[in-house]
């Protein structure tokens, strides 16, 4: 065992590196889940957490291969599953940093009790989704992302299912840290990311991720040096929805309905922009910025919401040492002869 | 009916059973070694609870009592109907009880639907104990009575009491102050007086275990002691009852007893499995007819080492389960049929990733959502083989309530120390019917060694010990990190591996692993002669009615032998030797024949079978009849 002092100067000495695995990584080049491992592997470190205390679940699809990449503990699930393999890991070994990696269609459409149940317990889990709105491990078919009329092999009529998004499916599930980043603006992933370790309950990440094979340059208008001011908008906590290349457009709400507005035109002024806050109690600001997508508006990137609640895992632990104290720790011999006995003589 | 005792009330009724002590009865007591009782009334009339009541003061006398609870699946079926009705048989003795018995001797009944519903399971000439004040009109018809059968003189082949039960619990109470719905709920205790005072058991000890039971409720702990207190007394003063009945003196073991529902049994053999071993318990469970008891009991002992957990589903439940058993505990999941059905795929990344862990499926009737609260034994194929791929898990089953404790142990017995998961069988028939238990203590209790490895100087995560198992090391250990997962694995590191010979060698290693532990099987105990005309194998809730059946078979000078199984999979190592020394095999099951299949194909063996499925045990009858056409 390490001393404290051991201890600290470990945790402190490990770099990126020592979270790379000796596995190659056999995702297609050009994939955006390579900037993602990427990040995640440079954020660990900082984390004050020792290597062997993290664990990396997933379930199954391209994204899912991620745990293996990794020189921590780790499970490559099955389909759908990893938030609920996560959650009895978690709930059992409380001080484990366990994250949950997965897809859109392992998150979205096998595992999508899962992925909202534990949402909905705010247990400590860190789950990032990378969202393709594609399956790319069976070669292309439309998830549920996928905007309608997508062509797929098993579309090839165009897909007529209505997509959602996740951030507002894990918004209604109530999550209490909901966030987005891009795949190709990696400092802005990073702290995105960073924000995520350090909630308490269960953080979810949403990262639009370009799957260059079956359905490339989905997120082109975001990701395009020209373009991405354009079709993004950084949120940030107490300020107005501000964006665009010249920062001289925003979003204001008229009625329930968001509004395009460019700043000095029509007397629009910032006073009138939506001003985010993260910490909403209601949730009606969060869902609301889920529903802005592009072309029509510009897709907001960052925390939409980061909630202080108790996890589950501690409400857990904390209903155990109650009993333990109301009823005195266990003792087998007392607990095989309790209820009602007789005695045969 | 007599009126000369309807007008009891709180300070008549204490008077009378003031009496009953020292009161010389004129009546005949009739010594008896066996009865069987069957309480049948809505499923509201409390009568699971009235037939548990007095399964406990049966076995205080130290009787071996065994029983069966039979309920309809709706929660409160309309009141009357034929197919609200809910009931409880209890068979006790002076002599070991194996099953709750066949026929009942004595019917007690709070409806007409109750009568019409059980007369034909009761013995000629049986007693008919009927509330008759149910009996009206409404009623009947509900039952589907063209006449009144307690008045019709349809009934005189049996001996009938007609008592009005609600009509004297509702005088006994008259002054307690309750609503008439509160006073209707006490019925059942006035029927426990009538039964206790009819067989001689006494009544002090419920009145305690009233008092302690509605502790926090006062008023109902005095109303249901008055309707106990009033039925004794009626039964004692009645002329109706001109005998009563003593049960000989039973030759128990000695020792300390309770009253356990296989269940309740499965639940403390996890967590004696956890304190034995050190090790803690997580059960990630969803609720599911008839296994949702195991998890309600766990649920009540956070103060023990047990995390409870009521998952999404039974997907999560097991999900969860296995992210528990790597994260270093016993990792628990209960369910029954359709939960079993869902739990399959990712049993088999528990095959694959080797982990220690309990699936236990209460079986009931299938397929389907099928008949939720019989009994059935329909899974067993499902538990041996019913994956993709080759995916091995051992099985094993327990015979009976108290055996659930056993089998709760054992099953994680093989599970840490072969490192995989296991299946336990039970049926909703042990899942909630009771028994008397001989309390073990705990220093008897057998020990499990685990261990887990923290030492990184050549650690392979699939390297195998002696028995094929796989180190098991907590997330957590320094210098240990590595992934598992359900893609095929290289033998040593665990590393993904696709190469075509590592993949039989895994397919192999899995297999021999689970084969191998047919070393670790006790020999089987042959009830009867070593060898002779036929041979009777079991398993499962069937231990009772073919035990019966065999000890009748063999009065009558039959060579018939009975083996039980506990272990499924892999079958134990004497078992194919053993079935050579007979002429005949016998194998009744409550299914279409799974246990038969195996043993064919193992042992390539003829097999008689005796199927059922009916929702319903067998009757010892139904064995023994068999086993006079086979021999
Ligand atoms: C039970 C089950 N059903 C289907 C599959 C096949 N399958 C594997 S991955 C996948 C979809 C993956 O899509 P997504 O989660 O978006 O991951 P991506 O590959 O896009 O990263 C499917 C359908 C499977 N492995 N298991
Ligand atoms: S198919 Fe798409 S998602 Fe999968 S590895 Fe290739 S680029 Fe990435
Ligand atoms: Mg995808």
């Amino acid at each position: 065992m390490n001393s404290p002092n051991e201890l600290a100067d470990k945790i402190h000495s490990l770099t990126k590196k020592d979270f790379e695995s000796d596995q190659d990584v056999r995702w297609c080049p050009g994939c955006g889940d390579y900037a993602v491992l990427a990040q995640v592997q440079k954020i660990l470190p900082t984390l004050g957490i020792p290597r062997e205390n993290f664990a990396f679940i997933s379930g199954i699809g391209c994204s899912s291969r991620f745990p293996y990449y990794m020189e921590t503990y780790g499970m490559h699930s099955i389909h759908g599953r990893a938030p609920a393999i996560a959650s009895g890991l978690k709930l059992s070994r409380p001080e484990l940093s366990v994250w949950v990696v997965t897809g859109d269609g392992d998150a979205l459409a096998i595992g999508g009790n899962h992925f909202i149940h534990a949402m909905r317990r705010n247990i400590g889990l860190k789950i990032i989704l990378l969202n393709n709105r594609i399956y790319g491990l069976t070669k292309g078919q439309y998830s549920p992302t996928s905007e309608i009329g997508k062509k797929t092999k098993s579309t090839p009529m165009g897909s007529i299912d209505r997509p959602f998004s996740p951030v507002a499916v894990a918004l209604g599930a109530g999550a209490t840290f909901v966030a987005r980043a891009v795949d190709s603006d990696l400092k802005h992933m990073a702290s995105v990311l960073e924000r995520a370790a350090a909630h308490k309950g269960t953080a979810f990440v949403e990262i639009l991720q370009n799957c260059v094979v079956f359905n490339d340059d989905a997120y082109g208008a975001l990701s395009n040096k020209a373009t991405r001011a354009d079709a993004g908008v950084f949120l940030e906590h107490g300020k107005p929805l501000v964006f665009g290349k010249d920062r001289n457009k925003g979003i204001r709400l008229k009625g329930w309905e968001p509004e395009l507005v460019t700043l000095g035109e029509n007397g629009a002024t910032e006073a009138d922009l939506v001003m985010h806050d993260e910490k909403a109690s209601n949730g009606g600001l969060a869902f609301f910025l889920s529903q802005l997508e592009n072309p029509k508006f510009p897709v907001p990137l960052g925390v939409f919401r980061d909630l202080e609640e108790p996890a589950y895992e501690e409400l857990n632990k904390a209903m155990a040492e109650g009993a333990r104290v109301a009823k005195g720790p266990g003792d087998l011999g007392r607990l095989l002869s309790s209820g009602e006995t007789w005695i045969i003589k | 009916m007599s009126t000369a005792t309807s007008g009891i009330d709180q300070t008549g009724a204490k008077a009378a059973a003031g009496k009953m002590s020292g009161l010389v009865s004129e009546r005949q007591v009739e010594e008896l070694d066996n009865v069987v009782i069957r309480f049948v009334g809505d499923s509201g009339d409390g009568m699971q609870l009235t037939g548990n009541e007095f399964s406990k003061a049966v076995g205080e006398a130290g009787h071996d009592f065994s029983t069966h609870p039979d309920y309809p699946s709706e929660i409160r079926a309309p009141t009357g109907t034929l197919f609200g009705v809910s009931g409880y048989q209890i068979q006790y003795s002076s002599r070991p009880v194996f099953t709750s018995g066949d026929a009942p001797d004595v019917l007690v009944v709070m409806n007409p639907a109750a009568l019409k519903t059980n007369l034909p399971d009761l013995k000629r000439g049986g007693i008919i104990i009927a509330n008759s004040g149910a009996f009206t009109e409404g009623n009947l018809a509900k039952a589907e009575y063209q006449s009144n059968p307690l008045e019709d003189g349809s009934l005189a082949g049996y001996q009938l009491f007609k008592i009005d039960i609600a009509e004297f619990t509702a005088n006994a109470l008259s002054n307690s102050g309750l609503s008439k719905k509160d006073v209707g709920r006490c019925k059942n205790y006035f029927a426990l007086g009538v039964m206790l005072c009819l067989y001689n058991r006494p009544f002090d000890k419920e009145v305690s275990d009233i008092r302690k039971k509605f502790a926090k409720k006062p008023e109902f702990a005095d109303a249901n002691v008055t309707a106990l207190t009033a039925g004794y007394a009626y039964a004692e003063a009645t002329e109706m009852f001109a005998t009563t009945y003593q049960m000989r003196a039973s030759a128990a073991t000695p020792g300390k007893y309770r009253s356990i529902t296989g269940n309740s049994a499965a639940a403390l053999g996890f967590v004696a499995a956890a304190e034995l071993s050190g090790v803690p318990l997580f059960i990630g469970s969803y609720p599911i007819t008839p296994a949702t008891d195991i998890l309600h009991d766990l649920s009540a002992l956070k103060n023990y080492n047990v995390t409870t957990f009521q998952a999404e589903d039974e997907i999560a439940g097991m999900c969860s389960t296995i992210g528990a058993a790597y994260g270093g505990s016993l990792g628990l999941t209960t369910t029954s049929g359709p939960g079993m059905a869902l739990k399959t795929e990712a049993l088999g990344l528990a095959v694959m990733l080797e982990l220690p862990l309990v699936i236990v499926n209460v079986q009931r009737g299938g397929p389907s959502t099928g008949l939720p609260t019989k009994s059935e034994q329909s899974d067993l194929l499902q538990a041996v083989y019913g994956r993709n791929g080759e995916c091995p898990v051992p099985v094993i089953a327990s015979y009976s309530p108290s055996d659930c404790f056993d089998c709760a142990i054992e099953a994680f017995r093989i599970a840490v120390k072969y490192m995989t998961p296991v299946i336990l069988l039970t049926d909703g028939g042990i899942g909630n019917a009771a028994e008397p238990w001989l309390i073990p203590d705990v220093a008897s209790l057998p020990k499990l060694a685990v261990k887990f490895r923290t030492e990184p100087e050549g650690f392979q995560p699939y390297a195998r010990d002696e028995n094929l198992a796989r180190p098991w090391v907590k997330p957590g250990t320094p210098g240990m990190e590595h992934r598992i997962g359900g893609l095929e694995k290289d033998f040593f590191s665990g590393n993904i591996s696709h190469n075509p010979l590592n993949h039989q060698r895994m397919v192999d290693v899995r297999a021999a692993k689970v084969a191998g532990i047919a070393k670790d099987i006790p020999p089987l105990e042959i009830h009867g002669p070593k060898s002779g005309d036929l041979v009777i194998v079991g398993w499962g809730s069937t231990y009772g009615s073919i035990a019966q059946a065999r000890e009748k078979a063999e009065a009558l000078g039959k060579s018939v032998a009975h083996v039980h199984l506990r272990h499924l999979n892999p079958m134990p190592a004497d078992l194919g030797e053993i079935l050579k020394r007979y002429k005949t095999v016998l194998v009744p099951e409550l299914n279409l024949g799974q246990l038969s299949k195996l043993l064919r194909e193992h042992y390539l063996l003829a097999v008689v079978q005796l199927n059922k499925v009916q929702g319903k045990p067998f009757m010892v009858a139904d064995i023994y009849d068999r086993i006079l056409e086979l021999c």
